[in-house]
């Protein structure tokens, strides 16, 4: 007889798939805000992540030709890069780049897209980030797009052909968490292409929060670099999101208003 | 003669007809792996010896770092 282990399968999860390649981590991690590269491999390492996100920037001329190359600890041949427009303001800044990206990387099509509105908030610019996707899913990028918890927006993107939609859980490096849990939910709902939560959280609890919604992966940067002990942080948003993930697999009790008793009432002594 | 060019927002002035290739290798930059843009326009690797630089020319060299 089967026991109460065996009887139920563990539900296996499907990879992710992001423009056609598959992904056994649904943890994505920036390589920004770091004391160094080797707190960067070891974090990114701590993490499981194998989508990795860098920034475009001018190359240094002249200064220390021996600095050491941020790709030299996170090779291409390990780790899917996703190129960034971090700092991008305008449409044609954020094409540029990608299509720099593109070149710097022989070829590679994925990229992160974002066009910030405002300095402050570092909110998506949404009608500049519109334009700035239909330009690059045209010239043949797979686009994965930094936008806000809008699912208007969100739909639109998706039908720009948008190879994923990352909709922000608070402000880039706020370490919030989300902060519009059902328009995040409305989006997934919504949606036949990737959700990914991007740009917010800070701790675990806000990784597990986001999977248990049924976003198909998360992306974070400060959360796990501008914490006290980032390798160990990186560790525990690993488990988190595992954990978020299996927590919505496997289905969660519905919430009750009153109280429901866990023992049986039956062979009371008293 | 030289040649006045604008590479990543400071002047420079290199050899009249340099390639962008012998402007990399000066600069210790050949085989690294970056991408130049020149007056907006990408130029490929394959072109980098090819590609002759003229007056007045604005190059942008960039390569990936850290970043979220």
């Amino acid at each position: 007889m089967a026991t109460a282990a065996e009887s139920l399968p563990l539900q296996t999860d499907t990879p992710l798939v992001i423009a056609g390649k598959r992904y056994q981590s649904r943890l994505l991690v920036g390589t920004g805000k770091y004391k160094d590269n080797e707190e960067t491999r070891r974090a990114i390492e701590a993490s499981g992540a194998e989508i990795i996100t860098v920034a475009i920037r001018r190359t240094n001329i002249g200064q220390n030709p021996d600095e050491p190359n941020l790709l030299d600890v996170i090779p291409a041949d390990q780790y899917t890069l996703l190129p960034n427009t971090a700092g991008c303001y305008t449409v044609e800044d954020a094409v540029r780049t990608c299509r720099l990206a593109r070149e710097l990387l022989d070829g590679h099509k994925l990229v992160k897209l974002e066009v910030l509105g405002d300095e402050k908030t570092l909110f998506p610019d949404v009608t500049a980030t519109l334009d700035a996707a239909e330009i690059l899913v045209k010239d043949g990028f797979d686009v994965m797009v930094y936008t806000n918890d809008d699912p208007l927006i969100a739909k639109r993107l998706e039908q720009i052909g948008c190879a994923a939609v990352m909709p922000l859980a608070a402000p880039i490096g706020s370490g919030l968490g989300i902060r519009n849990p059902y328009n995040i939910l409305t989006i997934i709902e919504n949606a036949e292409v990737p959700i990914l939560v991007d740009a917010g959280v800070g701790t675990a609890s806000d990784a597990a929060i986001a999977m248990e919604l049924g976003c198909d992966g998360i992306l974070m940067n400060t959360a796990i670099a501008a914490a006290k002990n980032p390798v160990l942080m990186a560790s525990a948003m690993k488990k988190a999101t595992e954990a978020g993930r299996e927590a919505y697999l496997a289905g969660r009790m519905p919430k009750k208003r009153f109280a429901s008793a866990s023992s049986p009432l039956d062979g009371l002594f008293f | 003669m030289s040649m006045k060019i604008t590479l990543n927002g400071e002047d420079r002035t290199v050899q009249p007809d340099a390639s962008l290739g012998e402007l990399l290798e000066m600069l210790d930059l050949k085989g690294k792996r970056i991408a130049v843009e020149v007056n907006l326009e990408i130029v490929p690797r394959s072109e980098y010896d090819n590609f002759k630089l003229t007056e007045s020319d604005t190059i942008e060299i960039v390569n990936a770092i850290g970043g979220g």
